[in-house]
């Protein structure tokens, strides 16, 4: 199975194997990376206990709307995993600056205010909307510098991770 | 008025989270039957599932569930509860509540209503302090009249000064004056900010501390005119004015300042007629003085350090005080022992401005071992409600001494992970790194100068080869051939299961 996996701002190839029941990886582009065999445990949900070049990892996955981040010893790594011979997994998100931006709700909350109108120009790290969670006030900042297209929610509106609250152009 | 009276045999706490579990497994230990509120929201919270027994009080607001009189007194006259505990934050402070406990006989784990209505008033408190020799900071009780008025006090007082709205809190209407030229537009900005949050523009004037410590201190009252303090809290680290790390014995207190401390505020309590477990707070300036602040009528979130310190637990005390009993030992007794450190664990993301995280916690590993005590009042697979306080859990260190307590409170951090929601945990790992705050060296900004740490990135090998292991078991148990009941299986169960059955084969 090999894979292209982007970790901290590079991608690397990696490729597993699993012979006789034992697991096995090459990782890196360079022709002289050698098979290193893996002691792989899976004790739980998300949870993988690894044994790699005599060093024990407890490794996690945690899945969310910004990601996967495996975390090793309390340290996160944003991840993205790519089966290169997948269409699904080439796909790449773009967002350029340019073109209307959604603001999307970053938790879960109601709306308490809503802080410009429709047509109005807003700079970049104006606050659009607040959002009311865990008894705090949160202020939804503008993205860029620009024109309010819509506004999506109204005040006392109860919004979930993700939704949209405004979109900017 | 305070006949001995039986020991209770129901309590009911007015509170949910990690206070809630923490006063039940006090019921626990003392053979009382703890009775759980919940709110619509919080019916598969763990207080409600820990309790003996549990009423609906409510929808999910606390103004119509935890902060409702007479639906918690309700619950309690159904329960036959003989008391109510009221836990920190909610009614634990509200002198009406305390009287309508009082008024429907049922006994309010506190103290009296008269003695809460005393410290609520920042005024009523400050005149009391006076009376009663207890260092306040320097300044004027009452609003000032006009800025020539201010320009009077201000230099009597001595610059830097602090304006401060009289009906204020949270940092509303507040303004720090450096030299007298800036007096008269700092006290115009004050009192229209003053007005606009709070409807009440006074604005009265104290000597402004800068970067002080915030030290507090414990006390217990029983109901028989004793009352002795159990050492001091350092609660420096804040953020926002919110309490972050706390710790005692603190850093800087040597012996004499903590028997100077401590008997100010016995003398504190005693003014107000004070009963049951309470907290005086300090202002502490670079030069070792300390200027009452408040006092806190009621348990504190950070009590369990002092516990951890002084081998006395304060909940079983609050409870025995009011079951009419006296204390049982005196002020020498009082033998602090060790160190104790706890950290806050928020659902907030600490990467990311400190937004607020409520959600589904999706994995959950709690450290444990020596020295480790974790009030946690979450659990995996529970959804974190977005209408309360964001505390998780509170994660204590106790060691002989700080250096081991740090140690060990960095070794539990390791083990901690929570899954699903952000926490605050990466702070405390850079707090309890950071020079300054092995050194001791704190204040009220302490974390204004924090540095972060930068991201260990040495394990990225490991880390992408787990990341491909996770999508290649992924892919494996999605593709492999079985029959229908194994593929049912798949999907029931996790695919981490089916796939370590597999292994188990091999």
């Amino acid at each position: 199975m090999l894979y292209e996996v982007t970790i901290n701002g590079q991608t690397l190839p990696l490729e597993l194997a699993q012979i006789g029941g034992r697991w096995q990886c090459r990782l890196g582009k360079d022709k002289m990376a050698v098979d290193v065999p893996l002691d792989v445990a899976f004790v739980g949900p998300d949870t993988i206990s690894l044994i790699y070049k005599g060093k024990s990892f407890e490794t996690r996955r945690e899945s969310s709307s910004d990601g996967v981040r495996i975390w090793i010893d309390g340290e996160s790594y944003p991840v993205e995993v790519s089966d290169p011979r997948s269409f699904r997994g080439r796909k790449k998100r773009s967002e350029s600056e340019a073109g209307p931006r959604k603001l999307i709700a970053p938790m879960p909350g109601k709306v308490v205010r809503v802080l410009v109108g429709e047509s109005s120009e807003v700079e970049a790290g104006q606050g659009i909307i607040v959002i009311e969670a865990m008894k705090m006030q949160n202020e939804i900042k503008s993205p860029k510098k620009g024109r309010i297209q819509k506004i999506a929610v109204q005040s006392g509106a109860s919004v979930n991770a993700g939704d949209l609250l405004a979109v900017i152009e | 008025m305070s006949s001995k009276r039986g020991n209770f045999k129901k309590i009911l706490i007015a509170n949910r989270g990690e206070i809630a579990l923490r006063v039940i497994r006090a019921c626990r230990e003392m053979g009382i039957q703890p009775v759980a509120v919940y709110s619509e929201v919080d019916r598969t919270a763990l207080h409600v599932r820990r309790a003996d027994e549990a009423y609906l009080i409510g929808p999910a607001a606390a103004s119509e569930s935890y902060l409702n009189i007479d639906r918690i007194l309700d619950a309690a006259k159904r329960s036959g509860a003989d008391a109510i505990h009221p836990g920190y934050g909610f009614l634990s402070e509200n002198e009406k509540f305390a009287q309508a406990c009082a008024d429907a006989g049922v006994k309010f784990i506190g103290p009296s209503p008269q003695s809460m209505r005393q410290m609520g008033s920042k005024t009523a408190a400050r005149q009391a302090m006076e009376r009663a020799r207890v260092p306040i900071v320097p300044g004027t009780a009452n609003a000032v009249q006009s800025p020539e008025e201010a320009t009077v006090i201000a230099a009597k007082v001595g610059y830097p000064v602090m304006l401060k709205a009289a009906a204020g809190g949270g940092g509303k209407g507040m303004r720090l004056v450096h030299a007298p030229g800036d007096l008269r537009s700092a006290l115009e900005a004050a009192q229209s900010e003053a007005l606009r949050a709070f409807g009440d523009s006074a604005v009265y004037i104290e000597k402004a501390i800068i970067n002080p410590r915030h030290i507090e201190m414990q006390i217990l009252a029983d109901e028989h005119g004793h009352t002795l303090y159990l050492g001091e809290r350092e609660c420096s680290i804040q953020r926002r004015h919110q309490k972050v790390l706390e710790e005692a014995p603190s850093p800087l207190v040597d012996e004499d300042m903590r028997r100077r401390m401590g008997e100010t505020a016995v003398r504190v309590a005693q003014a107000s007629g004070y009963t049951n477990a309470g907290t005086i707070e300090f202002l502490v300036d670079g030069d070792k003085n300390f200027y009452f602040l408040e006092m806190n009528t009621r348990l504190q979130v950070e009590h369990p350090v002092t516990e951890l310190v002084t081998g006395l637990d304060l909940v079983h005390w609050q409870i025995r005080i009011a079951q009419g009993e006296t204390l049982s030992f005196e002020q020498k007794d009082v033998q602090l022992r060790g160190h104790a450190i706890e950290c806050r664990i928020y659902a907030e993301d600490s990467e990311n401005n400190f937004m607020p995280s409520p959600g589904l916690i999706q994995n959950l590993q709690e450290p444990a071992g020596p020295g480790v005590r974790v009030d946690s009042g979450v659990y995996e697979g529970w959804r974190v409600p977005i209408e309360y306080d964001p505390l998780l859990a509170k994660l204590i260190g106790f060691g002989s001494d700080r250096a081991q307590a740090i140690a060990r409170l960095r070794r539990a951090i390791q083990e901690y992970f929570v899954g699903g929601i952000k926490t605050n945990l990466t702070l405390f790992r850079d707090i309890l790194a950071d020079p300054r705050f092995i050194a001791g060296d704190l204040n009220t900004s302490y974390l204004n100068g924090l540095q972060k740490t930068p991201p260990d990135i040495s394990n990225v090998e490991p880390a992408a080869i787990a990341a491909a292991l996770f999508v290649a078991l992924e892919q494996r148990s999605s593709s492999s051939s079985g029959t229908q009941q194994e593929i049912q299986e798949a999907k029931n169960t996790t695919n981490w299961k089916s796939t370590a059955r597999q292994e188990a084969l091999q």
